[in-house]
């Protein structure tokens, strides 16, 4: 895993439909600024500069690490630019954290994010492309199957998707930066919204967000102020089109949680793990995910949402943000997956704080659900 | 109410040439800076800002002192109220709204119009500033209207490329042009990989065999989409993961000839092709899958369901 790394600083802004106020370098900055003031620093103290967001057709500017260099404190310095799909925020931060672990430089500025509003993700998404039919369906259109399949193999009731829409968006009225405060949300509002992609209903779904999220992650002769320390950091991905691929539960997923559990030497995470920030974009991923974490049993995960283990007042809180159900800047959700987790370590998350936390699990997956990106951060040096 | 012989007349009070109200010094500077297109307020004893200006502070009577202060030319909308159809009389000849603006550096809001284009422009706080008529002559119509600050702009991105399918593509769309579905045998991992395709997903090895798949397959799972797109078929229309007959692999594909709500993960399904005569090498030569009519197939979870 190499020298020990420490997120020092996190800086977020509100996530909402619109950020009209601010063009794409002051959005940027607004985040990467408060990480800095986090972690009492300034750009002048930052060595390199890592960024990241989904595809450049979702704003129209292609190659914006080159245009945010300077935004971002970064002239004279090394930048660059990750760049793996949904995922990406999380294998941002990954990519900043090799940088220190591996003795490149002391203190890397990671930013992430997306301004959803400058056009139409669901168009971005679906370019249709010469030679094939017609069939845009969006990230919606692409995941519902998948959900379809997994309600069969675990006979998981109708109304767990509901449950978890109602309780991430429970969760996002602690969080003032959340995009999705729905005062009231109740399984009788969710279950009144409409089948989008069947069967995916309008409030199992995520927002479309602008925003951005920045951390400053520093070598442990470099900390300042509250360190959340890096345990584990794992990435996987695998093709899209596989015989035989799981795409329920895909292969990559597993193996990458067993490559950060044995790193941050977890071998039972709904026990070990305090809270995890999980990438959970449609409602029903929840269910999903906690099979493919390890936090239960292949077909068992739904009953874990069901008894309320989840919740915030659970053995095993999930996205105590909010999670991507309630805020969406695609390119940054990742990145604020890991940077809760961290602020959970670190007992500064506010209102929507667990207890005593020491274990954090950040988590992001992307594209077909095919990227996977995770990190484990403790409130003790690994 | 008068009944419908009530006599009814048109009567005029038009004064000829208009009156001829007077200023006073401080509507008249206020006027007078205008026709320079500039906009002053006055200061009160207070240190409050009155624009537009007045002679006296409206709180305590009292009259103001002789400081005219520059502000604007921007403001800020603090209200207002929507004019969906305008009247000969208004300042604009398309809908426009009636706002309070309060101009940087006064303490007071004037009314003035706003053209914004649609009443979801507006919101307190926006900013605006003057536009100028091009002849000025000392009246508050010197300022023809105000208009939102630039916030945005449109940046059209167009890239338009010559795409060309490559070998592998190319020899499956031949396949599907002859209303046949082609795919590649992995020899190391013995899948078959639909569409067609010269190297391994999974192993990397070159794939050499080529095979025929059957036009028929089972629906491992589905989505009913509703939302409307303009580039997709009309709602609600299912799309399924379709695995052919003899395939290794699912394809994404739109079924048909069945109420959405009747399709069923293991359903049986069988490719519709276009008329011969209308085929070209592309994928839209299949119209979509409908039900064979056979009974449903075992779904096994080993075949991912994807």
């Amino acid at each position: 895993m190499g020298n020990r790394c420490a997120v020092v600083g996190v800086g977020q802004t509100r996530y909402q439909t619109r950020r009209q106020d601010v063009s794409l370098a002051g959005l940027v900055r607004e985040a990467a600024l408060r990480a800095l003031e986090d972690a009492g620093l300034t750009f002048a103290d930052i060595d390199a500069v890592v960024i990241g967001k989904a595809p450049d057709l979702f704003e129209g500017v292609m190659m914006p690490e080159a245009y945010l260099a300077d935004a971002l404190g970064g002239a004279g310095k090394p930048v660059m630019r990750v760049h793996t799909a949904g995922s990406v925020g999380g294998s941002t931060a990954l990519v900043g954290a090799s940088l220190v672990q591996g003795g490149v430089h002391g203190r890397v500025l990671v930013v992430a994010f997306e301004k959803q509003s400058e056009s139409n993700a669901t168009w971005a998404l679906s370019t249709h492309l010469p030679f094939n039919a017609s069939l845009v369906v969006g990230a919606g259109g692409y995941f519902a199957p998948h959900i379809r399949e997994y309600m069969r193999r675990s006979g998981a009731p109708d109304h767990i998707g509901t449950l978890v829409a109602v309780k991430d968006r429970l969760n996002a009225l602690k969080n003032p930066y959340a995009h999705l405060r729905i005062p009231g949300i109740s399984r009788e509002m969710v279950e009144s919204t409409p089948m989008l992609w069947e069967p995916i209903r309008y409030l199992e779904t995520c927002p479309s967000s602008d925003g951005a999220c920045a951390i400053v992650l520093a070598a442990e002769d470099k900390v300042t102020g509250t360190p959340a320390w890096i345990h584990g950091t794992a990435m996987r991905s695998e093709p899209i089109m596989l015989a035989g691929r799981d795409v329920v539960s895909p292969r990559a997923g597993r193996d990458c949680a067993a490559d950060v559990y044995r790193q941050a030497g977890v071998t039972d995470p709904r026990r070990e793990i305090d809270v995890a920030e999980v990438y959970v974009p449609f409602s029903w991923y929840e269910p999903m995910w906690l099979e493919n974490l390890g936090f239960a049993a292949e077909g068992e995960g739904w009953k874990l949402t069901e008894a309320g283990c989840t919740a915030l007042d659970g053995d095993t809180p999930w996205n105590a943000s909010g999670g991507v159900l309630s805020s969406n800047p695609i390119g940054a959700s990742g990145l604020i997956r890991f940077a809760e987790a961290a602020l959970q370590v670190r007992g500064t998350a506010g209102e929507h704080q667990v207890e005593g936390v020491r274990l954090a699990l950040g988590h992001a997956y992307g594209g077909g659900a095919q990227f996977f990106a995770m990190w484990i951060v403790g409130s003790s040096k690994p | 109410m008068p009944s419908e012989e009530s006599p009814v007349a048109t009567h005029v009070l038009e004064f000829p040439g208009g009156y001829t109200r007077t200023t006073g010094p401080v509507i008249g500077r206020f006027l007078t800076e205008l026709r320079d297109r500039r906009l002053v307020g006055v200061r009160t004893a207070g240190g409050r800002v009155l624009v537009p200006p007045l002679e006296y502070d409206p709180d305590t009577g009292e009259p103001v002192t002789g400081e005219y202060v520059e502000v604007g030319p921007a403001g800020t909308v603090q209200a207002w109220a929507w004019v969906g159809s305008p009247r000969p009389g208004h300042p604009l000849d398309r809908p426009f709204a009636w706002a309070l603006v309060k101009l940087d550096g006064a303490d007071t809001a004037l009314v003035h119009a706003v053209d914004a284009g649609s009443p979801k422009e507006l919101r307190p706080g926006l900013r605006v500033r003057p536009r100028w008529r091009a002849a000025t002559t000392g009246h508050i119509t010197d300022i023809e209207c105000f208009l939102p600050e630039v916030t945005s702009l449109v940046a059209p991105v167009r890239a338009e490329y010559r795409v060309m399918p490559g070998r592998a593509l190319t020899r499956f769309l031949e396949g599907v042009r002859d209303g046949r579905f082609l795919g590649g045998r992995c020899a190391e991992c013995a899948a078959v990989y639909v569409p067609y395709r010269v190297s391994c997903p999974a192993c990397g090895s070159v794939v050499e065999e080529e095979v025929e798949v059957a036009d028929t397959g089972t629906v491992t799972t589905y989505a009913i989409n509703n939302l409307p797109d303009p580039r997709a078929p009309e709602v609600p229309f299912v799309s399924a993961y379709v695995l052919l007959d003899g395939a290794d692999t699912p394809m994404i594909a739109l079924i048909g000839g069945i109420p959405a709500h009747e399709v069923r993960q293991g359903m049986r399904v069988r490719a519709v092709w276009v008329p011969p005569e209308e085929r070209t090498p592309s994928m839209t030569n299949v119209k979509w899958f409908e039900p064979t009519g056979e009974p449903d197939a075992d779904l096994d979870d080993s075949i991912g369901g994807s």
